[in-house]
């Protein structure tokens, strides 16, 4: 005996079947099914196994808190575990199957934890697996990590895309329910711009799942019309299948499931759009969800939530069974017997807690055996329900039934209100919790602020929705209020009746098997505030996020304690409302999405070169410019310093910070900016900066271009761009705003190359337009000048060196950059020019000694780094006080030195360790690290640059590389930092 | 009551009705040797080793709510030792090994898991500067190992690294590392206090702290005047709000911190996972979720709830390294309230009140710092000076330059 679909009735498309397939067996369903409602109809009871006895489970609910049909749907890569079956729209060719059972959903090995239950009740891990110690990891923990978890991940990467959008509105309506229609209809109509969200694949929520009538019509019909007279106005956005889920501060979180009612989805279309909602008032309109009762074996196939068993009676034409009883401490148990007496069935017995029937229900006391003040016992059935045991007024008496339908009141759907941290408050008359306070211009409206009269929802509804469209300014006319038959479905609390024997049996959070008699333990053993009751035995941690467990425990709990439910407290619903796929809160930044490339002008032909790139930030810079001569990329490497060295090579300097600085009191700006003295740097030159940080230490090095009086250009390093520009900004906008002065961050409008070598001064002179000269007198080293190159292309030109040889550094706007170096290219190669990369430059760079990122990394000063001689004594600036501190200026600090292996051939790396010789390497003859290594094919030898404690004082000592960590160990030289040319005559020459 | 496997099987067979609290609901006498303001990890655990290891038994813990009802219970339960700085590796370590007797010297389980720590690096210089800490770890006498991608690959196969903005070259693992069970680590500590005469005294808010003379003499509480000798403070995410009480101003700023965690899934990642070309951390519970976490909010709040951005951003990260994880879903994502201190490394120090001491600005750090800063903090408690691995957390840090910066991002709290 089982459910089945009724022969007429119900909002389904009974001329389009639709074939699905359970745990491989085959099915049919019809257009409008959820997956659950389409398995009930075809007889299926057991969905799933509970989370740790393995006890057969069927449907409880009829949407997202349904805490045991899960399942994992679809497969392959799109395989998704935990899926509710109550909230699956029902696809053509849709394939499911049960989870966390073994071998089968019927016959599940792992139900012997049930017998076990003695022993495995709450808290049972933090009692025991300490003896012996090691055997956690080895032992206890991989049998409990195998046997935990729900459903399987697929484990690869997910086929589908998703995407990110944003929209806003007067007014949002989350739900599109009665209390939703008429929200938005009233708010509409007085001109406000409204966005209506609904879950479902169509309007009406309750109204889809009872038998009203408004205006004399069915109640789906008035939600269809509300929804068209919406749909007309020009001002009014509906979301189906959208889900307000999750509240931040001035803005909600939606999630729109555009392809999941299909196999997979179509072209170009994402599986769902992830939604950014910023609404000036919000109106939350997201019904309620029912509370189960607690009895003894109140989890069997076939025990249903009373509004849930309607919903498949009504909207989905499917009884839940055959033969069918009630239980319910509430009205809404009565309207569920009506309507199976409309559908012809008669139940077999109505048991209400309470003492005397409703008496709006005269109709079903008089076709129902009613049971007052009376309770179920206790259940039979092995895989479903087959009979109930119900006591009253002494009596007990046994019914054979295979559904029973359970009605414990009702909890208005407050999350997203909770989400802004506002403490719910506690309705006696409702006995449930509602939003507590208003917070950020939510306003709770229908079964969502606990009001359950239609009559009451369209009235109170339609004055939120006329308040928050006058909030605005748009008066909304005297709603037209529908006119409807008076419903109820008042109720109140169920009280426990506790039973040491039976209360391992009572099921308050289904899915994780948590019992009344956990939390007995629990009050025994301490874990009283509600917290501790939670996350002490799991309790609403389930993926219905204790939808339906919190409350009947809370209420377990307040009776324990003898306090009332709000003294024993609440916890706060989190977001999401809905779990939310990963994939849909990342959007479209995935795989090289993830982050923006920043690619410079040469991109295109360094590729072509065949250079391989290097990511520097979110930079692709090209690594090397190999050719087929070359042996290896080290000899690539080597034969580009070798050319810069003694001929002239060009590379992509395009990714270095420049930052113009403009204005009267550009050079006031800089020299408080700056350590060094930026305001003595003469138009027309170039001069070096240091910048500290407020703390006093390095921010970065570099150099500034004065091109006029009041213009400078700072060239930051490419590591650290974005912190000096945010940095100067900040200066700029909160520590000086009164100064004259303007900033704007040009790195990416401008391509810039170094071309730099002996031969460099001829290349240079051959791009510049006559009349200039570029000598060693017109223009030297550090010279700036802003001119034209190529016949009138507008240019840059600073005489730079970072290589430590004669050099120029030539910018462009960067759509000529490619040009520009085709054309260094062409007039440098009767000087053998070739172009370098950042290896190369990197080479370069240590062979001079020049610190750079793995110098200047935040942990370093102008000390360390042997610059404290370059900052100015005579003026402030940034970090000038706190960078005289006295361990910032211990000698004994790891400070810059160069290393030279004894033997040139054994390899140096960074990050290897600089210990004392002749003692056990250890934290206490730890001296430093290698910061840059390289070989330097001009030195013949790997060279390196580090810091070591003292080490300016330790010139010529030699000392230990350890590297223990990638094997290496060598004897080494402390040297002075700079291996090449040490008094820079190169550039001059 | 000692837990073993004979109070087990006992009642198994009499409905667990054998069982006691497992910390008494204690209310305040009028006067302590010691009160430890704020009853998370921190407080509790140095109770724990005031008790235990320096013979201080007369302590009370005041907590103004439920016990571990702070940053405790909102974190990601990551345990670790492999930092880059001679002041934090010590510290760390010394933790590492507390953490791994935990179990029997509280005699509970609080499912510490030496799962490993996998941090992935992306780039050549990243991975220089993981050699660096590695080496630094191993100068220690802690354990690191530098791996290359397919050693990676082999640990945990599932990661992008094929299509990935940024490739995984290699990463740092501490085999050591892992995760503990945050909720079980707080009990066990109250628990174990509590057995050595511990006060456990919940919803007991501090409200004011009396001093005479310079001298700490008690705290107002809204449970009553509580006269102490000593007075220890450990309430990170509101360490400004109750040192204000004694009139002080702390080197910290206050952020929030969000954390996440999937529904609960089979088996799948097996060790902890950073990435290292955004800001990603992740791991499985016992349980069966993925819980995880990325950068804070970036402005100062005490609200215990996060922003959208950050949301999305810690997901585009998860998703950038772990694409597999697309269609698991969040079911829950919470907030933490961080001291964040401006070099990023914590604070364990006496005050200039006398009597009065200090620990916070845990930063990211708080959790796994759990028994290393119980056990230094009870010292310096105890003997009125720091234990020599929490000695470089001095307050006056800041005016002398010995900072502890990490992270090299200097005194930008929210940057660390």
């Amino acid at each position: 005996m089982s459910g089945f679909r009724l022969a007429d009735g119900g909002l389904i498309d009974r001329s389009r079947p639709l074939k699905f397939t359970f745990d491989g067996k085959a099915y049919t369903g019809y257009a409008g099914d959820t997956l659950a409602s389409a398995l009930l109809a075809n007889g299926v009871r057991l969905f799933g196994r509970s989370f740790k006895y393995h006890r057969p489970r069927g449907v409880l609910s009829a949407g997202h808190e349904e805490p045991n049909a899960l399942v994992e749907l679809r497969e392959g890569a799109r395989r998704e575990p935990n899926v509710k079956a109550t909230a699956v729209e029902l696809y053509d060719g849709l394939v499911a199957r049960s989870q966390n059972r073994w071998p089968s959903l019927a016959f599940d090995a792992m139900a012997v934890n049930g017998l076990l239950k003695p022993i495995f009740s709450a808290g049972f891990y933090y009692k025991t697996f300490m003896w012996p110690a090691s055997f956690w990891e080895k032992l206890y923990e991989p049998v409990i990590r195998r046997a935990a978890g729900l459903g399987r991940a697929s484990g690869v990467e997910d086929p589908d895309t998703y995407e990110r959008s944003n929209a806003f509105c007067d007014v949002l309506v989350v739900g599109a329910g009665p209390a939703g229609l008429m929200a938005a209809l009233t708010a509409a109509r007085a001109g406000a711009d409204v966005i209506l969200c609904e879950d479902q694949p169509r309007v009406g929520g309750q109204l889809l799942s009872d038998r009203e009538f408004i205006d004399g019509r069915p109640a789906p019909e008035w939600a269809v019309s509300a929804a068209a007279e919406l749909a007309a106005l020009p001002n009014v956005r509906i979301m189906l299948r959208t889900t307000v889920t999750a509240a931040f501060d001035g803005c909600f979180a939606a999630l729109e499931r555009v392809s999941d009612h299909y196999p997979e989805p179509s072209a170009f279309q994402p599986r769902q759009r992830f939604w950014r909602i910023v609404a000036k008032r919000t109106i939350l309109a997201a019904g309620s969800t029912e509370r189960p009762l607690a009895f003894p074996d109140n989890d069997r196939p076939g025990i249903m939530l009373s509004s849930a068993v309607r919903t498949y009676l009504n909207r989905f034409g499917v009884a839940a069974g055959r033969v069918a009883a009630i239980y319910t401490s509430t009205d809404d148990g009565w309207l569920t017997a009506r309507d199976f007496l409309r559908a012809g069935l008669t139940p077999v017995v109505l048991v209400d807690t309470r003492a005397s029937a409703p008496a709006a229900f005269a109709d079903v006391a008089k076709a129902v055996p009613i049971m007052l003040e009376g309770a179920v016992l206790g259940t039979e059935g092995a895989k479903g329900l087959s009979a109930i045991i119900v006591a009253a007024g002494g009596a007990q008496k046994r019914f054979e039934v295979d559904a029973l339908a359970v009605s414990g009141g009702f909890n208005p759907a407050i999350q997203l209100a909770s989400h802004f941290g506002g403490k719910p408050s506690w309705s006696e008359n409702i006995s449930a919790f509602l939003a507590g306070g208003t917070a950020q211009g939510v306003e709770p409206a229908g079964a969502a602020a606990g009001v359950f009269g239609l009559a009451e929802i369209f009235a109170e509804a339609a004055a939120a929705g006329a308040a928050c469209a006058a909030a605005q300014g748009f008066a909304a006319p005297a709603p037209k209020l529908p006119t409807v038959a008076q419903t109820s479905t008042a109720g109140s609390l169920a009280a426990w009746r506790p039973n040491p024997a039976k209360d391992g049996k009572i099921f308050v959070d289904f899915q994780h098997d948590v019992t009344a008699s956990d939390v007995v333990l629990a009050h025994r053993e301490g874990y009283r505030s509600v917290e501790h009751l939670k996350r002490y035995t799991t309790l609403g941690m389930a993926t219905e996020q204790g939808r339906t467990a919190n409350i009947s425990a809370l209420a377990m709990m307040a009776q324990l304690t003898g306090r009332t439910i709000p003294e024993t407290g609440v916890t706060l619903a989190r977001p999401p409302v809905v779990p939310l796929a990963l994939g849909a809160v990342a959007g479209d930044h995935r795989r090289g999405a993830f982050r923006p490339v920043r690619e410079t002008a040469i991109h295109a032909l360094s590729s072509e070169a065949g250079a391989p790139f290097v990511d520097v930030g979110q930079w692709k810079r090209p690594q090397y410019f190999p050719i087929p001569e070359d042996a290896d990329l080290a000899a690539t490497a080597a034969r580009e310093v070798e050319t810069v060295r003694t001929r002239v090579g060009v590379t992509d300097v395009s990714t270095l910070g420049k930052i113009e600085v403009l204005g009267a009191d550009a050079g006031v700006f800089l020299d408080r900016v700056c350590a060094t003295r930026a305001s003595a740097i003469r138009p027309g030159r170039c001069g070096y900066f240091v910048m500290l940080r407020e703390d006093g230490f390095m921010m970065d090095d570099g150099m500034i271009a004065r091109f006029a009086p009041d213009h400078f250009l700072v060239y930051a390093s490419t590591a650290h761009a974005a912190s000096v520009y945010r940095h100067m900004l900040f200066c700029r906008q909160a520590l000086w705003p009164e100064l004259d002065v303007n900033l704007a961050a040009v790195t990416d409008g401008w391509a810039q190359f170094a071309i730099a070598g002996p031969r460099s001064p001829a290349v240079v002179q051959a791009l510049v337009d006559a009349p200039r000269a570029i000598t060693r007198t017109v223009f030297p080293p550090m010279s700036a000048a802003e001119l034209t190159i190529c016949d009138g292309v507008p240019a840059r030109l600073c005489a730079l060196s970072f290589s430590g040889e004669r050099a120029f550094e030539v910018a462009v706007p960067a759509g000529y950059g490619a040009a520009l170096f085709r054309r260094i290219l062409d007039v440098g190669a009767a000087y053998g020019i070739a172009p370098y990369g950042s290896e190369a430059m990197g080479v370069m760079r240590i062979e001079k000694g020049h610190p750079a990122g793995s110098e200047i990394n935040g942990q370093t000063t102008a000390y360390d780094l042997g610059l404290a001689r370059a900052l100015s004594k005579d003026k402030d600036h940034i970090g000038r006080v706190l960078s005289a501190r006295p361990a910032l200026n211990d000698r004994k600090r790891a400070r810059l030195v160069g290393l030279t292996p004894l033997d040139p051939n054994d390899r140096l790396r960074a990050g290897a360790h600089v210990v004392e010789t002749g003692v056990a390497p250890s934290a206490a003859s730890d001296l430093g690290w290698l910061s840059s290594a390289a070989w330097s094919p001009t030195l013949r030898s790997f060279i390196a640059l580090g810091f070591v404690s003292g080490g300016p004082d330790r010139l010529g000592d030699e000392v230990r590389i350890f590297d223990p960590v990638r094997g290496g160990d060598c004897a080494a030289r402390i040297v002075a930092p700079c291996f090449y040319d040490p008094n820079g005559e190169r550039p001059r020459v | 009551m000692t837990f073993s496997g004979f109070q087990l099987l006992r009642n198994a067979l009499n409905g667990g009705t054998g069982w006691t609290p497992h910390w008494r609901k204690a209310e305040p006498k009028p006067a302590y040797d010691v009160v430890i303001v704020g009853g998370g990890g921190h407080g509790l655990a140095t109770a724990h080793y005031l008790a235990k290891d320096f013979g201080v038994n007369n302590v009370a813990v005041i907590e103004k709510g439920w016990i571990g009802s702070g940053n405790a219970g909102r974190n990601t339960t990551i345990i670790r030792s492999n930092y880059l700085l001679p002041g934090n590796i010590p510290f760390y370590e010394l933790g590492m090994k507390l953490w791994e007797g935990l179990e029997q010297d509280l005699n509970y389980n609080a499912m510490v898991s030496q799962r490993g720590v996998l941090n992935l690096c992306h780039s050549d210089a990243q991975r220089d500067a993981f050699a660096r800490r590695g080496n630094a770890m191993r100068l220690h006498g802690v354990d690191a190992e530098l791996i290359d991608r397919e050693a990676v690959r082999g640990m945990a196969p599932y990661l992008d690294f094929d299509n990935a903005r940024f490739p995984i070259i290699g990463g740092l693992v501490q085999r050591r590392g892992g995760t503990a069970r945050h909720d079980a680590v707080v009990w066990g500590y109250a628990r174990a206090a509590d057995k050595r005469g511990v006060d456990i005294i919940e919803n007991c808010e501090a409200t004011g702290l009396r001093s005479e003379g310079g001298k700490i003499v008690g705290v107002e509480t809204t449970k009553g005047f509580v006269g102490a000798n000593r007075v220890g403070l450990s309430v990170a995410g509101n360490s400004s709000r109750v040192a204000a009480l004694a009139d002080m101003r702390l080197p910290i700023e206050t952020y929030a911190l969000q954390a996440f965690v999937t529904e609960s899934i089979k088996p799948l990642i097996d060790c902890v996972v950073t990435f290292g070309a955004g800001h990603f951390y992740i791991s499985q519970s016992d349980k069966g979720s993925l819980v995880f976490g990325g950068d804070l909010d970036p402005f100062p709040s005490y609200a215990q709830r996060g922003s959208l951005h950050v949301f999305s951003d810690v997901a585009e990260n998860a998703m950038a390294v772990m694409p597999m994880l697309g269609r698991l879903r969040i079911l829950r994502s919470w907030g933490g309230v961080m001291d964040m201190s401006m070099d990023g490394s914590p604070i364990i120090d006496a005050t200039p009140i006398e009597g009065l001491f200090f620990n916070g600005g845990w930063c990211y750090g708080g959790f796994k710092a759990t028994p290393a800063a119980g056990f230094c903090f009870a010292h310096l408690i105890a003997k009125g000076e720091p234990h020599q691995a929490a000695a470089p957390f001095r307050l006056d840090r800041f005016a002398t330059g010995r900072v502890i910066d990490e992270k090299g991002v200097g005194a930008t709290p929210n940057l660390h």
